[in-house]
């Protein structure tokens, strides 16, 4: 094992004695030296966990969360520098943490937070004209063919519990106690100037949005939306859409293939 | 011995302008629209590079904004200059397309490592100071050199722990890297108070020891008290409170050996309203200024 392998070792796991080879110029014992690295690693990267899942935090109190994200950050330490990139699977972490198994909803609140931050930096992207948008859904002939861009910081996420009121709970709008977690709940997550907001959503514009942004079109996305509510009608989500700047170009395509499989 | 450089300088290209001989402030999102709605005399802001490192969205509007009245700085934390294995090509890349969209006066890293195998560990890790840890540290950074297009400027590291294995002392390693290398120093002043009481040696005599015409910005921050196992002073780099006295003092000396450079303060954590720091940044200037007059005789 290299030097900074033993170092990188002993660093996350506390079980492991402090490395060989350090000194004290006192010669006192480098094991209380090393201990500043340790809590530097482990508990700057806590806070990067705490400052994305805010939500998370309040609802199992900072003690719970930081024993969690500790492990966390010692089973999975992050891939990158960039700390905006860390937590993508925290949620799935969390559902398989057993401590938090009476919090059922907790990691799909995680994956809210989640889609917030990825949310945040995304890339830029303009608006569709309102003008070129409306003459293309003009046509109902052609309307089953459309295929809209939606914006890359849109993101989508169906559960089976009450994760809109329980996240809006947490920012001053309406009353913890009285939502009914096991309600099943869809949120929409978009950038809106340079906030990011939160909206919720039926599971049938749920399917209908998450379909679109797949790259299916108009007509598979109501088909999508169909299956959770025969008479759907994507009248509001898609006005909902065009009013946040979600959509972002149209193009009538013949080919009725998520824009992913094309290879032309 | 890698081979001798030819950066933008003297002899090729124009270098870039460089940073305004003045106090600057790291950039921080509490303060984004304070800063564009008072626009403050100041003269830069430096950003963490990793923090910008994301495709779109609020950082990049305001630091495009920011950076339309400023001077910036980019300061990495993440290259891992010193870790034993190659550095990360993509981590670079995505570097130079920051440097390249925002053309900064000033690029810094650490002289410390903070990556391994595949995890980043979050924190800047020391060194041993021997020959076979120079001779890659001066690799990788005619890499970064290479790749970035610019000379960088190093920072001397605070540190808790010394290395069996070290042949040089810190100082001598920094002087040979930046004769080798031909980059500049980033000199942290409160990192060299830190290292050096953790230590037991003498900042003043450190300081001598340095190559002070390469500095090209200065670093002040403030650091925590702890002890070690002995019961002696151990600070700790935490940039969470204003700069100690003593490392004003370390840096008015660090001034008459470099003459007057761009100075940041640093605050990463507790961050205070951007008044409280911008009065820290005019202390800074006034030493800037004091170190710019001409002396008096004795």
């Amino acid at each position: 094992m290299s030097a900074q392998a033993a170092f990188a070792a002993a660093l996350v796991d506390p079980a492991l004695p402090c490395p060989p080879g350090l000194l004290a110029w006192n010669g006192s014992d480098p094991a209380r030296r090393f201990a500043v690295y340790r809590n530097n690693v482990v508990v700057s990267l806590i806070d990067a966990l705490a400052d994305g899942f805010p939500v998370v935090q309040a609802l199992v109190g900072d003690q719970f969360f930081r024993a969690m994200a500790r492990r966390y950050v010692v089973d999975r330490p992050p891939a990158s520098a960039v700390m905006a990139e860390y937590g993508d699977d925290f949620a799935d972490f969390i559902a398989g943490f057993a401590p938090a198994a009476g919090l059922p909803y907790l990691a799909d609140l995680a994956r809210l937070e989640r889609c917030r931050v990825t949310a945040c930096h995304a890339a830029d992207a303009a608006a569709i004209d309102p003008a070129q948008l409306a003459a293309a859904l003009a046509d109902p002939a052609t309307l089953p063919d459309l295929r809209l861009a939606l914006h890359p910081a849109l993101r989508v996420l169906a559960s089976d519990y009450a994760i809109v009121a329980l996240w809006a709970a947490h920012q001053g709008v309406g009353a913890l106690a009285e939502v009914h977690p096991g309600r099943p709940e869809s949120a929409l997550v978009l950038r809106y100037g340079l906030d990011v907001e939160v909206i919720g959503i039926t599971a049938a514009a749920a399917a209908f949005v998450a379909s679109l942004a797949a790259g299916y079109c108009l007509g598979q996305a109501m088909a999508a939306a169909g299956a959770h509510e025969a008479a759907f009608d994507p009248t509001a989500i898609l006005a909902t859409l065009i009013a946040k700047g979600a959509v972002c170009t149209v193009c009538t395509a013949s080919a009725r293939h998520p824009q992913g499989e094309h290879h032309d | 011995m890698p081979a001798p450089l030819d950066l933008p300088g003297p002899a090729g290209a124009p270098a870039p302008a460089g940073l305004p001989v003045r106090a600057g402030l790291g950039l921080k999102p509490a303060h984004f629209r304070d800063i564009l709605e008072t626009r403050p005399a100041l003269g830069f802001f430096e950003i963490h590079a990793e923090n910008y490192l994301v495709a779109g969205g609020p950082f990049h509007h305001y630091l495009s904004e920011i950076g339309q009245h400023y001077p910036l700085s980019v300061h990495g934390v993440g290259l891992s200059i010193g870790g034993e294995g190659p550095l990360d090509a993509a981590h670079l890349d995505r570097l130079a397309a920051l440097l390249d969209r925002y053309q900064p006066a000033a690029f810094s890293e650490h002289l410390a490592w903070s990556s391994h195998g595949c995890a980043f560990l979050n924190d800047l890790l020391p060194l041993p100071y021997d020959r076979a840890t120079l001779d890659r540290v001066c690799q990788h950074i005619d890499v970064v050199q290479h790749r970035l297009n610019r000379r960088m400027l190093l920072e001397n590291p605070a540190t808790y722990v010394e290395f069996a294995a070290s042949t040089l002392s810190e100082t001598e390693f920094i002087g040979e890297v930046v004769r080798r290398t031909g980059c500049g120093l980033l000199l942290d002043v409160n990192n060299v108070y830190v290292s050096c009481t953790n230590h037991g040696r003498d900042p003043y005599a450190y300081l001598d020891a340095l190559p002070l015409a390469a500095v090209g910005e200065i670093h002040l921050a403030g650091f925590a008290e702890d002890v070690d196992a002995a019961g002696d002073r151990l600070l700790i780099d935490n940039h969470g409170s204003p700069v100690a006295e003593a490392v004003w003092d370390l840096y008015r000396y660090a001034l008459a050996g470099s003459g007057p450079v761009a100075t940041l303060i640093e605050r990463d954590h507790d961050v205070p309203a951007l008044a409280v720091l911008l009065a820290e940044a005019g202390r800074a200037d006034g030493a800037l200024a004091a170190a710019a007059a001409p002396r008096r005789a004795a």
